[in-house]
């Protein structure tokens, strides 16, 4: 099955980091993926830039309208993602608590929904 | 099912069990047993199965764990200190000590420290192999539910570091205990869900059943071999026990030439193999009645002279108002239902099965036996008042309306 760990941060979550440590986490988080790659449970990962630089998109009666966002009044956001492969929901935990922003935020692990057969085109 | 599927159906949890002795940790093995298989799906379709492909698996799972957490500088320590203690532990061609890491598995899943529904989801994801979304369905929970459970009893097992290993001799039978009672819950969940719910449920009564031999091949101890003999016998007659509707038969309507005589023989054998050990576990006794049952060539062949001498030993070696009641119930095959009334109602009227569906259902049944209709009636009522599942409700409705004419 396949599970989108998605990685929750506050607003500044490098902060309180040193440049040293900075870097630190950015070799440890890419040398995670490439470790989920060579045991097979590597799909995606992608860092994301701050919510201050997403535009919301909506389309409705046929006009596109566009707005700054996601403003949410929440101290989280989303701060990146990664999309594995994992046996089962205790095998996709047990990735995800591997992740090493897991030390600085917080991992979603929600299982990707399969569109059924008849619903596709 | 691939071959290598196949071979994880029944390998991985042995596997898992002897790399979490090396590994000294559940996540760790976990992930060496995934790298393991990996490399199993890499390298066999080219080479061939292996001989021994547990020892292969074992082999590879802890090479990679080894060169996996050198990989991870700062553990550089842990890492040889794993590769020397286990040089000299592991001996790939010794089967004795990897049997012994299966049962240090089961008994520390079922361990009494950790919570008794964790202890059930734990043993169904890593002795069984199924994974936490099988889990969930076959207990019609949410999965977030019973991975949490899952995560939180590992780590119960971490902060009491709960020693990896088979209880002594002077714990064992507290301890095989909770085992055998995890195994029996397990099975109860498939046996008594199997009307007409999904067949993932029923998958339970196997799983139940492999757990359970698998526990008597490595620990042939007689309270195992009763657990093993009733499982046998009840699920010997799980295709008779639902009609084409989903609907529940009585044992006494079941078409008997469905029921799994090879089954019924092996559980049979089992009892006897078990009976011959004293004092006799409650399970065997249980089994033994479930024998005396599958024994008999039609519904009025039934020896209820020989089930309810069992009931009486039963309830010697475990008494509960449940036993109690299918002791009555035997009294009334036995002696009338006159005989058998009297003792359920001297029974409810203690109180402690009072909102039990079954204590009044037996009731109503001996009523109407003796054609006491009105009384009938409203115990069959009270029966469905604390009856949630819809072909039971659907049955006691059917005799409510029999009464009828």
């Amino acid at each position: 099955m396949r599970y989108l760990c998605l990685v929750h941060t506050g607003p500044d979550p490098f902060s309180g980091l040193s440049e040293t440590e900075k870097r630190e986490l950015d070799r440890d988080s890419l040398n995670y993926d490439k470790e989920l790659e060579a045991s097979g449970h590597y799909i995606a990962a992608e860092a994301l830039q701050g919510p201050e630089n997403a535009v919301m998109v909506k389309v409705r009666n046929g006009d596109v309208s566009t707005t700054d966002g996601p403003f949410s009044e929440t101290k989280e956001h989303l701060g990146g993602f990664i999309l594995i492969e994992a046996r089962d929901m205790n095998e996709a935990i047990r990735l995800a608590a591997g992740i090493p922003m897991a030390r600085l935020g917080r991992i979603e692990v929600r299982p990707v929904f399969s569109i059924p057969d008849s619903n596709r085109p | 099912m691939s071959e290598i599927e196949a071979i994880w159906r029944a390998e991985s949890g042995r596997v898992l069990a002897t790399l979490i002795r090396l590994l000294r940790d559940f996540d760790r093995a976990e992930e060496a047993l995934h790298d393991a298989f990996l490399a199993a799906h890499e390298q066999w379709p080219k080479t061939g199965v292996p001989a021994n492909p547990r020892a292969w698996l074992v082999s590879a799972g802890r090479f990679k764990a080894i060169d996996r957490i050198r990989r991870r500088v700062k553990f550089g320590e842990i890492a040889k200190e794993i590769a020397a203690t286990e040089e000299e532990a592991w001996i790939p061609q010794d089967v004795d000590p990897i049997a012994d890491d299966a049962l240090r598995l089961i008994f520390t899943c079922c361990h009494p420290e950790i919570p008794a529904d964790a202890r059930i989801a734990l043993t169904l994801r890593e002795v069984a192999g199924l994974t936490t979304e099988e889990i969930a369905a076959a207990f019609l929970s949410r999965t977030p539910a019973i991975a949490q459970r899952i995560v939180r009893a590992k780590n119960r097992i971490k902060e009491l570091a709960l020693p990896y290993e088979v209880p002594e001799p002077d714990q064992l039978a507290v301890r095989l205990d909770a085992v055998l009672h995890v195994i029996y819950l397990i099975f109860n969940e498939g046996y008594s869900a199997s009307h007409g719910a999904a067949a993932i449920r029923t998958e339970l009564c196997a799983e139940a059943i492999r757990l359970c031999r698998q526990l008597v091949e490595l620990k042939p101890e007689p309270d195992a071999m009763g657990l093993l003999a009733l499982l046998l016998l009840q699920d010997a007659r799980r295709g008779a026990r639902v009609g084409p509707e989903g609907d529940i038969v009585l044992l006494a309507d079941q078409d008997r030439s469905r029921w799994d005589r090879a089954q019924i023989a092996e559980g049979a054998g089992l009892v006897q193999r078990a009976f011959a050990v004293q004092p006799v576990a409650a399970y065997t006794i249980e089994a033994a009645i479930a024998a005396v049952h599958c024994d008999a060539a039609t519904a009025a062949d039934t020896d209820w002279v020989e089930i309810a001498a069992l009931y009486d030993l039963l309830l010697r070696a475990d008494a509960s108002p449940v036993v109690e009641l299918n002791r009555a119930v035997a009294i009334a095959m036995r002696d009338g239902p006159e005989a058998g009334l009297r003792l359920i109602e001297a029974l409810l009227a203690r109180g402690e099965l009072s909102r039990f569906r079954y204590a009044h259902s037996a009731k109503a049944d001996l009523l109407r036996r003796l054609g006491r209709s009105a009384e009938a009636r409203a115990a069959y009522e009270l029966a469905l008042q604390f009856t949630e599942q819809e072909a039971e409700r659907r049955f006691i409705e059917g005799r409510i309306r029999g009464l009828a004419n």
